[in-house]
């Protein structure tokens, strides 16, 4: 690792505080932080923690698009940025946004690219110049003529990345980079992201809560935000062998977690950063290997009757290209199943042909016990519900109670039964205390309960949820998986469309793999995320538990992975 | 339909002109077909924009689904213009040379006949420029050529981002009118207005909302790459006037002033053969 802290700082805070106008309370207090030039710097926190509303002070968003009150001070290379202007900021720092989708504003590639210099009245030839430079510089340059829909997400994240390289900044920001990405993706964003640095030479800041995952490439630090202030402003593998990561709802990387349960000491001499730079000693390895012998193998599932069955199904929107193409798969009475794959690999078309939206041209769904093909979609909604990733697509009612009670009034069920059972459902997802409140009150995770609660009051054999989790923090994560865990405990079957590694690990008994629509794989996720050919063709990530087994000489590293969930299960619940 | 434009990438030279031209030529070229009833005019710009569009290397089928809803639109106009004043011609030419009487006003003459053949005219010279408009203008060009022709780039960027955004929105407002019809909302038209509109609502609203957070990212984006910061901006996809478009956009401007000029020499709007 460069040494960086001699280097002169490009961003400053000093005694920073920042409240926005719409706000009781300061969203930052008492921050005093230092950015070097050329350093790589981390800042991670829960949600709410403050670590956005410091990216928008640095790229200028605060004070110029978000008004509020600043205390304090923070300079851009010497000069505080409320003097400047966002336009002025913009050629220092250069901000990559999460939405990857949203933030991409020309109608092609090489229009997104060239937008800032079209904005700085850049001449030709310069500008083509520019354009294609920056785009070889993150290899989309095959792809100047496409369009947004024609890229995957990763791509689409290549562009923004080009978008602000045309500008020759000094500073990267990243805002949660790896948010709308499957694994191999993000995997080869934080490489890309590498390369980009040591190539410029700029600094970067990337804000995540993803720490594994940003930790594939090394960081020079990791500040650690919490209620607004910082707690934590160190090198990652100091920040990783002390606890204060947990105790603030960051998740640390599982092999970090599965070392401390086995008893290991960890120093920041183990280098425990990565998987990679990893150094074990014999003692280490044995308390290890210990552990795994000790902790008993977990209990096989138990058999489930079949509930749907799809054989055979293939399905393609233009009637050329099969977006699915002969599926076969069941699901079980009961079980809770991820569905699993890259962008456009046929998972949400999947459940939507499940729920009757998309027809399939051929090949057939039987649902026990139902004549399926012949029920219209809303009289599949009984039986299947559908819950979409963004809770704002599905909210149409100001009041939670309405919009919970909005499934069985279309269905003409007299009032005097549906005031029970909204109430039931209300109960079951945790939003009983709200039932008076307005839908608007609510956060983003409350607002995905109430959605849900919208579709269990249908009272549903089967429910999907895409993407339950997105953009949630460790906390909200743990909190809505536990809450749908205990749904299925109730005898609900789950299927979860996700591409987060850890969800289909720790709660799905089942995934199913999707590529280009087919079913590549069915099996236990611990099962599919040690199988390193696998992983490959599905884009994902093999598991750092596996890399941690096989360090220590595991001769089964699926057995590992199981036995560590289910330790970390029971551990979590009591 | 992806968006308005329904481009064609097949090279010709109408789609070598820039969007600049084509646009002033589109406009200079209706104004001129629908200034005048001189047949002979419009006889004449009738044919050229068939050799246009034939020169363009579009083909029919690109435009079938176009060209039959303007049909439509043509043949309603003039069904309705005969239900409504069948003496229309008579009046406009001052002559009546009846052919057959179909009862009451109704009674088909030379005039009314003529009247209703230089508006099929006007509608055969027009309709294949703006076909070729839509089908040769790479719609990343479009807001380049507004704002060359003197509007706000402010603005005309807009028009290039509902371009971008429409297909999304689109998409979106599909897979929430989904989810909501499994909720029970019912779209079929068999439904009273009050129902129509509460299912309309249900989805609206949610599309709006999430359309709203979508609005807040794109202003961000667009303002921390430096949208707004000067008064004048390039285009990537601008190119600059070659002699041909000069060439084309001083035709279209002959074109009008030849219209405005027969207007005056016919001493009005119409050329008449009856006189």
């Amino acid at each position: 690792m460069k040494d960086t802290t001699e280097r002169e700082p490009i961003i400053e805070f000093r005694d920073f505080g920042f409240q926005y106008n719409a706000q009781a309370e300061p969203t930052l207090k008492g921050i005093d932080l230092q950015i070097r030039k050329g350093e790589k710097v981390l800042i991670a926190g829960p949600s709410g923690c403050g670590k956005s509303t410091l990216a928008h002070c640095i790229n200028g968003l605060i004070p110029f698009a978000y008004r509020g009150t600043i205390t304090g001070s923070v300079t851009v290379r010497g000069r505080e940025t409320q003097d400047l202007s966002i336009f002025a900021l913009s050629r220092t720092v250069g901000t990559v946004l999460q939405d990857s989708d949203g933030q991409f504003i020309g109608l092609t590639v090489a229009e997104d690219i060239a937008f800032a210099l079209e904005n700085d009245c850049v001449q030709e030839p310069e500008l083509h110049d520019r354009v294609l430079r920056a785009a070889g510089a993150v290899g989309i340059d095959s792809h100047l003529l496409n369009a947004p829909d024609q890229l995957s997400g990763g791509q689409k994240q290549r562009v923004a990345m080009a978008g602000v390289m045309v500008d020759d900044v000094e500073v990267f920001l990243f805002d949660e980079p790896l948010a709308n990405l499957d694994p191999a993706t993000g995997k080869s964003a934080m490489e890309l992201i590498d390369e980009i640095h040591d190539r410029t030479g700029a600094a970067v800041i990337i804000i995540e809560h993803r720490l594994e995952d940003v930790l594939h490439r090394s960081m020079d630090r990791i500040v650690l935000m919490n209620e607004g202030r910082i707690i934590a402003d160190t090198d990652p593998d100091t920040l990783l062998s002390g606890e204060l990561l947990r105790s603030h709802g960051i998740r640390e990387p599982l092999y970090v977690t599965a070392l401390k349960y086995a008893g290991v000491r960890v120093t920041p001499e183990l280098k425990p950063s990565s998987i990679r730079s990893l150094r074990l000693g014999p003692e280490e390895k044995q308390k290890v290997l210990d552990w795994y012998r000790r902790t008993p193998p977990s209990p096989a599932p138990p058999p489930r009757p079949v509930l749907l069955k799809a054989e055979d199904v293939t399905f393609s929107y233009d009637g050329r290209r099969e977006t699915l193409s002969h599926i076969s798969l069941e699901i079980f009475r009961g079980e809770s199943l991820a569905i699993v794959g890259t962008n456009g690999a046929g998972k949400s078309t999947f459940s939507k042909v499940v729920c009757g939206f998309e027809k399939p041209q051929s090949g057939t769904l039987c649902f026990t016990g139902l004549d399926w093909p012949s029920l219209s979609l809303k009289e599949r909604a009984d039986h299947v519900g559908y819950v979409m990733q963004n809770p704002n697509q599905m909210i149409s009612k100001p009041m939670i109670f309405d919009e919970v009670a909005m499934g069985l009034r279309n269905r003409n069920v007299p009032e005097e039964e549906i005031r029970p059972r909204v109430e039931q459902a209300l109960k079951t997802c945790g939003l009983w205390p709200f039932r008076n409140w307005p839908v608007s009150a609510l956060s983003f995770g409350q607002k995905k309960r109430v959605t849900i609660a919208s579709i269990l009051v249908l009272e549903p054999e089967i429910i999907i949820l895409d993407e339950p989790t997105a953009g949630q923090d460790y906390r909200h994560y743990t909190e809505i998986m536990e809450f749908l865990r205990e749904l299925n405990a109730r005898g609900v079957t789950v299927v979860m469309i996700t591409h987060d590694m850890h969800l289909m690990l720790e709660y799905a008994d089942r995934s199913v793999v999707f590529s280009q629509g087919r079913v590549i794989a069915d099996d236990s996720s611990a099962a599919i995320l040690t199988d390193p050919d696998l992983v490959r063709r599905a884009s994902l990530k093999e598991t750092s538990l596996y890399g941690l087994a096989l360090l220590c000489g595991i001769d089964e590293p699926k057995e590992f992975v199981r036995r560590f969930i289910d330790f970390e299960r029971e551990a979590y619940r009591s | 339909m992806r968006n308005i434009f329904n481009y064609v990438d097949r090279p010709s030279p109408i789609h070598r002109l820039t969007g600049a031209t084509k646009l002033v030529c589109l406009l200079l070229w209706s104004f001129a077909a629908m200034s005048t009833y001189d047949t002979r005019l419009l006889v004449f710009l009738t044919l050229l924009s068939l050799v246009l569009f034939a020169l363009s290397r579009i083909r029919f089928s690109d435009v079938s689904f176009l060209v039959s809803f303007m049909a439509a639109f043509m043949v309603l106009n003039n069904v309705l213009i005969f239900v409504f004043s069948p003496q229309h011609g008579v009046t406009l030419y001052g002559s009546s040379h009846p052919l057959l009487s179909l009862g009451g006003q109704y009674v088909i003459t030379r005039e009314q006949l003529f009247y209703h053949l230089n508006l099929v005219l006007k509608y055969f010279a027009t309709i294949p420029i703006v076909l070729l408009f839509v089908c040769t203008t790479n719609p990343s060009e479009f807001a380049a050529s507004l704002n060359r022709i003197g509007i706000k780039y402010t603005v005309a960027y807009s028009v290039a981002l509902a371009l971008r955004y429409i297909p999304d929105i689109q998409k979106n407002y599909h897979e929430i009118s989904q989810a909501q019809q499994a909720r029970g909302i019912e779209m079929s038209r068999k439904q009273n207005l009050v129902k129509r509109l509460k299912s309309a609502a249900a989805i609206l609203i949610p599309l709006i909302l999430s359309s709203m957070d979508r609005i807040e990212v794109v202003s961000n984006a667009m303002e921390l790459r430096g949208f707004g910061k000067g008064k004048k901006r390039t285009w990537y996809m601008g190119r600059p006037f070659r002699p041909a478009d000069i060439l084309a956009m001083v035709f279209c401007a002959l074109l009008l002033a030849a219209a405005i000029a027969l207007n005056v020499l016919n001493g009005g709007r119409f050329w008449n053969p009856f006189r």
